[in-house]
């Protein structure tokens, strides 16, 4: 077996990706959906650092990486908000029963 | 097979394991305790990469920060008292199948693309210079995220305030 | 100054009454007061001839300026050559000062209506249509081609017919629009002709370019006589405008529209565009087409006078006096006598602007009554409106001291002249008796209305001198109808800068076998006095000055005589000798039976003609259109089953396949956005396969 290298972080990075969109995709309720997207962010930070080590190029990434953290807080902030006022809305949050656009 | 290895695999076990129970458990609850994990784990992963400073801002923010937020988000949408705080799938199958098909592709993608490989020093902290560098180098950018974060945060009060409080 | 300049003026005075006529058409519901504006425009375009008459005749006395652009240019027309549309601007002296005349007695009538037609319910509406005639006359005026001048010839006649009749609401006003619309129309028909002649001969309209071909002999359809039948062709232009005979007809019923119409348009500018027209054709008019010209001229003066002494409406007297002295003018082109022709018109226009206007002005102390039998006395009751009559009827009569003197006699003396020369001793004649009889209705005018008893005393006593703004036009008017503003030397028109300096006759350029023998150019040297063409004639002009000023003046006197002795000293009953005289009474007072001639031959020929086609259209069109109608519908029911089964067969089988096919993509539209979402991620896919980096 190899050392570890980059592919075995972008593997991990992909499959993480991969679980979230599942969790986006399929599940009803919104907060999945919100942790979804967490996972898909992380996998991305994972690649972010990984090439920032392995491609050699200074902090960067790294950077980089830090300011998906803050955009993600954001966007938990953010999405949470828009859940709640999904819930006063329809009393529920189940974004599969939420077919406005078909209307 | 050294230890550095064996970290790594147990890490990476870890984040996926937990990922999957999070992606596939019915109860929301569960789920987000497993994402705590899931995230404890990218953490390690970081400090595996080099990237202490970056692990402690996922642990502290992700973990301090957004997974309790998802808590709360949980806590409020759903009665306390119902019971129903499960969260069901849909389209399962189609959803499997794509999304199979996609994840080989990526890992496929990943394996047999030859990445400029170039290996750095693995500095013993990165924290001093990282901070030189946000407020040097990417200081428009760190300051305009200030101001993101504010944004967001007015933002969000907004619009998750009742309609009565006008 | 340059001359630019001088276009750029003229341009201006040509589009300032346009402005203030859509200004008063557009704005004049929200500002009743706007016709002010109108008057204001008109005093500016007043000024502004002013100052070109002046630039002109200081600076460029004896250069013409010509300011010209292509139109519309339709480049190589097979058959035709190549044709372009040129506009133009003409300044010379005759230009300038005819501007001078229109804007000048334009603004006076401006002025005069403010109390004239004051109440009138359509105030604003009337200054607007006498900014549209402004304009027009000015662009007649100042044109260089006759395409602008046939332009604006229209719309004079236009405006002529909105001014005649502006009171619409009388039958008689309404008629009388109508009679002088188709009565301009049918000379204008001749002169459309005319110049579609001379458009096909020379492929230009202007005059100067016309001028040039002909003189380098360049002739319609390659002959002499078609040139003379162009010259009277657009003469008949004239002819209708300038209300000679055969047309004539329609100024005396004109008199329908307000006086200060009469003033401006019947008397001093639209009807002397007939003659202006003339003038600026005079080089390329053939001896033939100048003896007809001056037939025709010679003979109305004479029917319009004799008519005139026995009509009794006092504008209608005014109205035959002005076709009388229109004819005068038309006559003196005809003779050759240019400078004459164009001196009697600015005379003319001043005189009898004048009398048009002093008539208003009794007409308005008399509460509308036109008639003067009515009338008599009012010397004391309106001593300056008597004033100004007595002043232009001396003047129109052709007393000395007097412009109508200078003119009247110069043009009798051009006829005498002529008539030496060619041995046509009719034109004297008629001009000679034209001027006793204008002497003796002009006084029998002036007697009936001003001396005597009152004989409608009610009337009299509510009469009163006009309003100041309707005296000051008449005060004006009076002094330039003197002669010192024409020459020095009151006997002696030829003297003054008038014709010395500022008119000159044009030199011809017909061929010379189709000139009058005196007018052939001679060899040696080009004569600079002030007749033109050769000595011969102006030995001739010379040798009728002294029988003309005597005979004039016996003739004038001896008029004015009988005039007093009939109406006023009652020597004479006028009854009695219209009973004596009773055929020759009647013929006159009936207008010779020419509009009773018209009525019996041309509009009851017009009418049954019309019966006659309308039985055509009845039967035969209506009969193929009937015919065609059913054919078309039988095909057409034939097509509309076509359509229903076949065409819309298709169409609704295409809508049906599209409503299919939608029906089966609108289950991908479930609105649930993680739908679309694996839809994007099977796209991804899709696209990865796609580039295939493996």
């Amino acid at each position: 077996m190899e050392t570890i290298g980059l592919n075995h972080f972008l593997v991990v990075s992909a499959i993480l990706f991969s679980l979230g969109i599942y969790s986006v995709v399929t599940r009803k309720n919104a907060i999945m959906v919100l942790m979804g997207i967490e996972l898909i962010l992380n996998s991305a930070n994972i690649n972010f650092v990984a090439f920032s080590k392995y491609g050699n190029y200074g902090l960067g990434g790294q950077v980089t990486a830090l300011f998906v953290i803050i955009l993600a807080a954001a966007e938990a902030a953010i999405a949470l908000a828009i859940v709640l006022n999904l819930y006063k809305t329809f009393t529920h949050i189940n974004i599969d029963e939420i077919d406005e656009l078909n209307s | 097979m050294n230890l550095y290895d064996i970290i790594f695999y147990l890490f990476a076990a870890i984040t996926i394991v937990s990922a999957f129970i999070v992606v596939n458990a019915k109860n929301i609850v569960y789920a987000a305790f497993s994402l705590l994990f899931t995230f404890f784990g990218v953490s390690g992963l970081y400090v595996l990469l080099g990237a202490d400073f970056i692990a402690i801002v996922q642990v502290m923010v992700y973990i301090g920060g957004i997974l309790v937020l998802l808590l709360f988000g949980v806590m409020l949408t759903h009665k306390i008292t119902s019971v129903d705080i499960k969260a069901g799938s849909v389209q399962t199958i189609p959803a499997v199948i794509i999304i199979g098909i996609f994840a080989a592709l990526l890992i496929g993608l990943m394996y047999s693309t030859h990445w400029a490989v170039n290996p750095a020093e693995i500095p013993v902290t990165t924290t001093k210079s990282l901070g030189k560098t946000l407020v040097t180098e990417y200081v428009l950018i760190f300051e305009l995220l200030g101001i993101l974060l504010l944004v967001a945060m007015i933002g969000a009060a907004t619009i998750a305030r009742r309609d009565g409080d006008k | 100054m340059n001359d630019i300049i001088l276009v750029n003026i003229s341009i201006i005075t040509l589009l300032l009454p346009l402005f203030g006529f859509g200004l008063i058409i557009i704005f004049s519901k929200r500002f009743p007061k706007l016709y002010m504006a109108g008057i204001g425009l008109l005093i500016i375009n007043f000024f502004l001839s002013v100052v070109l008459l002046y630039a002109k005749l200081s600076n460029y006395i004896s250069q013409d300026i010509n300011f010209q652009f292509t139109w519309i240019d339709f480049g190589n027309v097979p058959v035709f050559g190549n044709v372009h549309i040129d506009l133009g601007i003409k300044i010379d002296n005759i230009t300038v000062i005819m501007l001078f005349v229109v804007n000048l007695i334009s603004m006076l009538v401006h002025i005069y209506s403010l109390e004239y037609m004051k109440g009138d319910k359509r105030f604003n509406r009337y200054y607007a249509y006498l900014g549209i005639f402004t304009f027009s006359m000015i662009g007649i005026v100042i044109a260089n081609n006759l395409l602008m001048i046939y332009i604006f010839w229209e719309l004079v006649g236009l405006s002529s017919y909105l001014l005649i009749g502006f009171w619409y609401e009388k039958k008689s006003a309404a008629d009388a629009s109508k009679k002088a619309f188709i009565t301009n129309r049918v000379g204008d028909l001749g002169m459309f002709i005319g110049i579609l002649i001379v458009f096909t001969t020379y492929h230009t309209f202007t005059f100067d370019s016309i001028f040039e071909q002909i003189s380098n002999g360049v002739l319609p359809f390659d002959s002499n006589a078609w040139l003379t039948a162009t010259g009277i062709l657009i003469f008949m232009g004239a002819v209708g405008k300038s209300a000679q005979f055969p047309l004539h007809v329609w100024l005396p019923d004109a008199m329908e529209g307000p006086t200060p119409v009469s003033a401006l348009i019947h008397s001093a500018t639209m009807v002397a565009a007939g003659v202006y027209l003339s003038l600026r054709i005079f080089a390329m008019l053939t001896a033939d087409a100048m003896l007809v010209i001056a037939v025709v001229g010679g003979f109305t003066s004479f029917l319009a006078a004799t008519i005139a002494i026995t009509q009794n409406d006092i504008k209608r007297v005014l109205a035959y006096s002005t076709v009388s002295q229109l004819g005068y003018m038309v006559m003196a082109v005809g003779v050759g006598a240019f400078q004459y022709a164009f001196f009697h018109l600015i005379t003319h226009a001043f005189f009898k602007s004048n009398l048009f206007l002093g008539s208003g002005s009794v007409i308005h102390a008399m509460h509308h009554e036109q008639d003067m039998r009515e009338m008599g006395g009012l010397r004391k009751k309106m001593p300056i409106t008597y004033a100004a009559f007595i002043v232009s009827s001396l003047a129109i009569s052709g007393i000395p001291l007097t412009s109508g003197f200078l003119s009247k006699d110069g043009l009798l003396a051009g006829s005498l002249a002529f008539a030496h020369l060619t041995g046509h001793w009719l034109l004297p004649t008629f001009g000679f008796l034209v001027a006793l009889m204008t002497a003796f209705y002009m006084f029998r005018l002036v007697i009936m209305t001003f001396h005597g008893e009152p004989r409608n005393k009610e009337k009299y006593d509510h009469a009163h001198e006009s309003p100041f703004v309707m005296v000051l036009p008449l005060i004006v008017l009076t002094t330039l109808s003197l002669f010192f503003w024409y020459t020095p030397n009151p006997v002696a028109p030829e003297q003054g800068w008038f014709l010395s300096e500022w008119v000159h006759t044009p030199e011809s350029v017909v061929p010379q076998e189709t000139r009058f023998d005196f007018m052939k150019t001679e060899t040696e040297g080009v004569t600079e006095s002030a007749v033109a063409f050769s000595e011969e004639y102006e030995h001739a002009m010379h040798w009728a000055h002294i029988p003309t000023l005597v005979l004039s003046l016996l003739l004038g006197g001896l008029g004015i005589l009988f005039a007093f002795l009939i109406y006023h000293w009652r020597k004479i009953d006028p009854d009695e000798l219209a009973e004596k005289l009773k055929p020759a009474y009647l013929f006159s007072l009936n207008k010779w039976y020419v509009d009773e001639f018209y009525e019996a031959t041309f509009i009851s020929g017009t009418l049954k003609l019309s019966y006659l086609l309308s039985l055509f259209d009845k039967y035969v069109v209506d009969g193929i259109v009937n015919g065609t109608a059913y054919v078309t519908r039988v095909i057409s029911t034939i097509s509309g089953i076509f359509d229903k089964y076949i065409i819309d067969g298709f169409v609704n089988f295409t809508a049906f396949l599209s409503g299919l096919l939608g029906l089966g993509f609108r289950r991908l539209q479930s609105g649930r956005i993680q739908t679309y979402l694996v839809l994007v991620i099977f796209s991804l896919i899709i696209l990865l396969l796609f580039f295939e980096p493996f």
